[in-house]
């Protein structure tokens, strides 16, 4: 008989233990807020050649909208934030993240442009189904 | 440098790329793989060329004549377009979700150039409340002044204001970055959420009342702090990013951004529940 690797998944309650929890945080025993700097400045010098292009290609000075976009994390898993979706989008296994948070956020600006700018985003079928003018 | 290097294909869900997360309740998966072609537009959007140029004159129009001609010109790939005659209508230049170089040579009335993803604007006159309102890309330059609630929930993108703009600018801000040449009235960053404010000039009584995150820099004296609202260090790299977004604004290049003074939420007012969204999710 074939045995069975049950593997127990932990139980990890935000990411508390990691960082300096506030008492509120504390006594709930989660995270409240972001688990990344969502005001972290982008490096210019960290641009991956697509989105030099994407920048080329629109016009603009630098990375514009894309300067609010970061990796975050989503049920543990790394994803980034769809706001024309409205949910996360998780990152493929199959990418390796570098381990500072300027070149795993270019990397999520990137993903989200080729995200959306793909024929397969949900907003190309709403957009066929109820599109006015 | 970003590594993207993909590593060997597995099952058919990992090889594709891609899922959403969990929408209402119901998982909803989309597969995109991240190395397909190159694609910088949406779907259903013009193809423009920058260079291709031309004038229209809004007199006699009524405001959604107007935007349907500004579309209509886009389809044919008119990729500048110079509007003559705004004469302060209100709402013109909304909803374009497209590249595009537009230029207004006059003032603009209520709600202008709105919900827009992507184009550069250029006005050359005044704009009136809730100019750029809901903008979620793009570039927005006003030579003049701004009238109140000044890049109402903007989602992304810089919005520049040469002159001094109303009460409640960046009201529900949500993202990008606004910048104020002048002065700025009470109540700015009123409920921001995220983004950042620049104001060259002095700012009026409550900046950034009940502000959850984001971040305020003033170059000049503020009236009063709002709720929550507390003086943060500004630091090496603030200044670096302020020096670039001011020379992007075509504004105060030579402006000493080291004397600035940073604002941002004290989190007093983050009382959320216990929850966390992916846990409300499961009780659904």
């Amino acid at each position: 008989m074939a045995k069975k690797n049950k593997k127990k998944s932990k139980v990890v309650k935000g990411q508390l233990g990691k960082k300096k929890e506030t008492a509120r945080e504390k006594m709930i025993g989660q995270t409240i807020g972001y688990r990344y700097d969502v005001n972290l400045l982008p490096d210019y010098s960290r641009l991956t050649p697509f989105l030099k292009k994407y920048i080329e290609a629109m016009g603009w000075d630098d990375l514009n909208w894309l300067e609010d976009v970061h990796m975050g994390y989503e049920e543990n898993r790394p994803a980034v934030f769809d706001r024309n979706a409205n949910g996360w989008v998780t990152i493929p296994s199959k990418i390796k993240l570098p381990n500072n948070q300027q070149d795993r956020d270019m990397i999520a600006r990137e993903l989200l442009v080729k995200f959306q700018m793909s024929p397969n985003h949900p907003l190309v079928d709403l957009k066929k189904a109820y599109l006015k003018f | 440098m970003a590594n993207l290097k993909t590593g060997e294909k597995k099952t058919k869900a990992q090889s594709m790329g891609l899922h959403t997360e969990v929408l209402t309740g119901k998982t909803q998966q989309k597969f995109f793989n991240p190395d397909e072609a190159e694609n910088f537009y949406y779907f259903g959007t013009y193809d423009v060329d920058f260079n291709k140029r031309t004038e229209i004159d809004v007199k006699d129009m009524e405001c959604r004549e107007a935007n349907k001609k500004i579309d209509d010109l886009m389809k044919e790939g008119y990729g500048t377009i110079v509007i003559k005659n705004p004469q302060g209508k209100h709402s013109l230049g909304v909803g374009i979700l497209n590249k595009l170089n537009l230029i207004f040579e006059g003032s603009l009335g209520y709600f202008g150039v709105g919900s827009m993803d992507g184009p550069i604007v250029r006005i050359n006159g005044r704009v009136g409340w809730s100019c750029a309102e809901n903008m979620m890309a793009g570039k927005v330059v006003i030579e003049k002044n701004a009238g109140s609630c000044f890049g109402a929930a903007i989602r992304g993108g810089d919005l520049i204001c040469k002159g001094s703009v109303g009460a409640r600018t960046g009201i529900d801000q949500k993202g990008g970055t606004i910048i104020i040449g002048g002065d700025a009235g009470a109540f700015t960053g009123f409920m921001m959420q995220r983004g950042r404010i620049i104001i060259l000039g002095d700012v009026g009584i409550n900046l950034g009342d009940s502000m959850y995150d984001g971040t305020i820099f003033v170059g000049g004296k503020i009236g009063s702090f709002g709720s929550d609202a507390v003086e943060a260090e500004l630091t090496d790299s603030d200044q670096d990013w302020l020096k670039r977004k001011l020379k992007v604004a075509e504004i105060g290049e030579n402006f000493d951004v080291s004397k600035m003074t940073k604002v941002v939420a004290g989190k007093k007012l983050w009382n959320y529940d216990a929850l966390e969204p992916t846990e409300k999710k499961g009780a659904i």
